[in-house]
């Protein structure tokens, strides 16, 4: 890999969720934990996992909306893990965010000028630039600049996410973390939302992080992808690896799970029984032993290593790759006509 | 499907919401079919009426809404225009729903214990010692661990998954004929979805219940509808079987619906999004409604309004063109 542009090392968050009279901490949610990876320029990496797995924490560590715990964070060669609100201010032209939700994310008293400008005027473009730059960035993603005076409100949807992508396009950065960013789109819009990303990654060579639930999404945007659960990565490896040949079991169980629209993918689904426990004094040993098909003694008492398996391809599990039952679905096999 | 009398027979239902300003038809001649113990898959994206659908056979439609035509015939009696007193009754015995979001759906100052057994009380007239000893046991048959203990808890208690099972196990405690499960999994993790797919099912199964099962995700469709009711701006354009709508949809709506799908399945290239926006009620399109975003569109498209019609096979569709579509296929294949 030529010199990452991102680069996490045992990157962890707890959050205090309980404090005794005196102030000591009772209970800590552990929201990420023990999380290393690096991104090389251009590249996408997918993180996936359900919710509560502590994929959108882990991309506010990294914007620097939540002070890691422990761990470092390296980007563009410098340590950012400890970096002042004003140094961060400095990173802002080179990280951006696209949020989830296009309604609650754009202020609806602003002028999309000023919502895509605003990034531009804090870093002190003039007036003139501001409005020749957003007219661009709009193009660029398929919105009519002769728009750029109306409020959000005026826009569908799927324009208001284009809103959000052109906003964070402005500055050109290097880095855009996109978090459950087409998750609130009506598949039709979704689809040219993501074909929009895979354009001005192409374009702008730009790195994404792309944290989202559906694995669907996941598989199409991203280069390699990072499962995670219960706030740690179980396994990480390029997109064809993991979905071809998933070493992990909740890997297994969670691509298993996954509904195709297909009607003749019925594959054999992983039974994965019970929840994922709670982050707040979660189980010892693997944190996926409680769920585990194949979990052994040893699974609950002693946390795997974070692994390389092959050059590359980590895993946490003591028995990677190790056959699981299926639950073949014949009692609930339809009779199609 | 089989000759047999179906327990739903939604017919040319029109639904109009009057605002201050507007009278907007939500919905336009949507007509469905459910039998006994099928389960069908009615599909849209936001704003194609396929919930309003839902609340209507309900009886649940909000006050600035009205039925303006069609008829909604339920296990040979007629809905609309029925007293609200009568679809109470209706309702929860024959009928039931299940919602998105089950936190929203549950009382919070009550027990679960409390919310399944109070519809046996009401429509069987069940003693509160009874009703708790059966809300117990459909706890456990809705796959609930511990549902002694769990019985006293309150909703905040529960996670998502295991409220939606509440709602299931509230649902269909007077084993209701159908059920109407309006995305039911949509707020749920995939591997708790999953287990809640695999519940309905074996519900279905046990209970010969029908389910409608409503949503906007197609891999929930495909892997549990026998039949598809596909929904695009208050009509419905297409309908058949899951093999026909699956394997060779006929309208171009429905094809390009599932073309735009990322899969998990496979690596796809380039999605084929589909252009522009779904319509709001307050300006449908002239002529066929998804003609503007549709690449096959045509003069007559933009002008001549579309009725659905029925194909070769049962099924039907909403595009003139399907027949020609379907026969092109065919020669293709």
């Amino acid at each position: 890999m030529t010199a990452p542009l991102l680069e996490v090392r045992d990157l962890t968050k707890a959050f205090v969720v309980e404090r005794s009279l005196l102030g000591a901490q009772r209970a800590t949610l552990r929201a990420v934990h023990n999380v290393s990876f690096a991104m090389a320029p251009g590249e996408t990496l997918g993180i996936v996992g359900e919710s509560g797995c502590g994929k959108t924490t882990l991309g506010r560590l990294i914007l620097r909306l939540l002070e890691p715990t422990e761990g470092h964070i390296r980007f563009d060669g410098q340590d950012i893990t400890h970096f002042s609100h004003r140094q961060m201010r400095g990173l802002r032209q080179d990280i951006q965010v696209v949020f989830q939700d296009p309604f609650s994310s754009l202020n609806p008293r602003l002028t999309v000028r000023a919502i895509i400008g605003e990034p531009l005027s804090n870093f002190g473009f003039s007036a003139a630039e501001i409005t020749r730059r957003v007219g661009e960035v709009m193009e660029v993603v398929g919105l009519q600049p002769d728009t750029m005076d109306r409020n959000p409100h005026a826009f569908s949807g799927g324009q208001r996410q284009r809103i959000g992508i052109a906003r964070a396009l402005a500055l050109r950065p290097k880095l855009i973390v996109c978090d459950e960013a087409v998750s609130a789109l009506d598949v039709s819009i979704q689809a040219q939302i993501l074909n929009l990303l895979a354009d001005i990654q192409q374009e702008f060579g730009l790195t994404l992080l792309f944290i989202s639930h559906n694995l669907g999404v996941i598989r199409h945007v991203s280069h390699r992808i990072a499962v995670m659960y219960l706030g740690e990565i179980v396994e990480l490896a390029t997109e064809r690896d993991l979905f071809e040949n998933p070493l992990h079991p909740y890997t297994r169980a969670l691509i298993s799970a996954v509904p195709e629209a297909d009607i003749h993918e019925r594959t054999e689904r992983v039974p994965l029984d019970g929840e994922i426990p709670s982050p707040v004094n979660p189980p010892p040993g693997c944190p996926f032993h409680t769920r585990c098909p194949i979990a052994r003694p040893r699974c609950g008492t002693e946390l795997p290593d974070y692994r390389e398996w092959s050059p590359g391809r980590m895993v946490r599990c003591h028995f990677p790759g190790e056959a699981l039952p299926t639950f073949a679905e014949t009692a609930t096999e339809r009779a199609l006509p | 499907m089989s000759a047999r009398e179906p327990l739903l027979k939604v017919d040319g239902l029109t639904v109009e919401f009057a605002t201050l300003r507007h009278r907007l038809k939500v919905l336009e001649d949507v007509s469905l079919t459910v039998h006994p113990g099928e389960i069908v898959g009615l599909v849209g994206e936001s704003g194609s009426g396929k919930s309003v659908t839902a609340m209507s056979v309900m009886g649940l439609l909000p006050d600035i809404a009205r039925v303006a035509g069609g008829s909604i015939g339920f296990d040979g009696a007629e809905l609309t225009g029925l007293s609200r007193k009568a679809m109470r009754e209706m309702r929860g015995r024959d009928m039931a729903m299940i919602f998105q979001e089950p936190m929203t759906s549950l009382n919070p100052v009550h027990t679960v214990s409390f919310q399944i057994g109070e519809v046996l009380v009401e429509h069987f007239g069940a003693t509160p010692a009874q009703a708790h000893a059966k809300a117990v046991e459909l706890m456990a048959a809705v796959g609930i661990p511990d549902a002694a203990r769990r019985a006293l808890d309150y909703p905040h208690q529960l996670s998502g998954g295991m409220r939606q099972r509440v709602m299931i196990a509230m649902a269909v405690a007077c084993q209701p004929k159908l059920l109407l499960a309006d995305e039911p999994t949509t707020a749920l993790d995939v591997t708790i979805q999953a287990q809640i797919l695999d519940l309905m099912r074996s519900l279905r199964d046990q209970f010969n219940m029908a389910i409608l099962m409503i949503t906007h995700d197609l891999g929930v469709i495909a892997q549990m509808a026998e039949r598809v009711v596909v929904m695009y701006a208050g009509q419905v354009v297409e309908e058949g079987t899951a093999a026909q709508i699956f394997d060779q949809p006929a309208h171009p709506y429905t094809r390009l619906l599932i073309r735009s799908i990322p899969s998990a399945r496979h690596k796809s290239a380039r999605l084929d999004a589909i252009p522009g926006s779904t319509p709001s009620a307050h300006a449908f399109p002239q002529g066929c409604r998804f003609h503007p975003r549709c690449p096959e569109a045509v003069d007559r498209c933009r002008t001549e309004t579309q009725a659905l019609h029925a194909l070769p096979e049962g099924r039907s569709s909403r595009c003139w063109r399907s027949l020609e579509a379907l026969q092109d296929a065919v020669a293709a294949s």
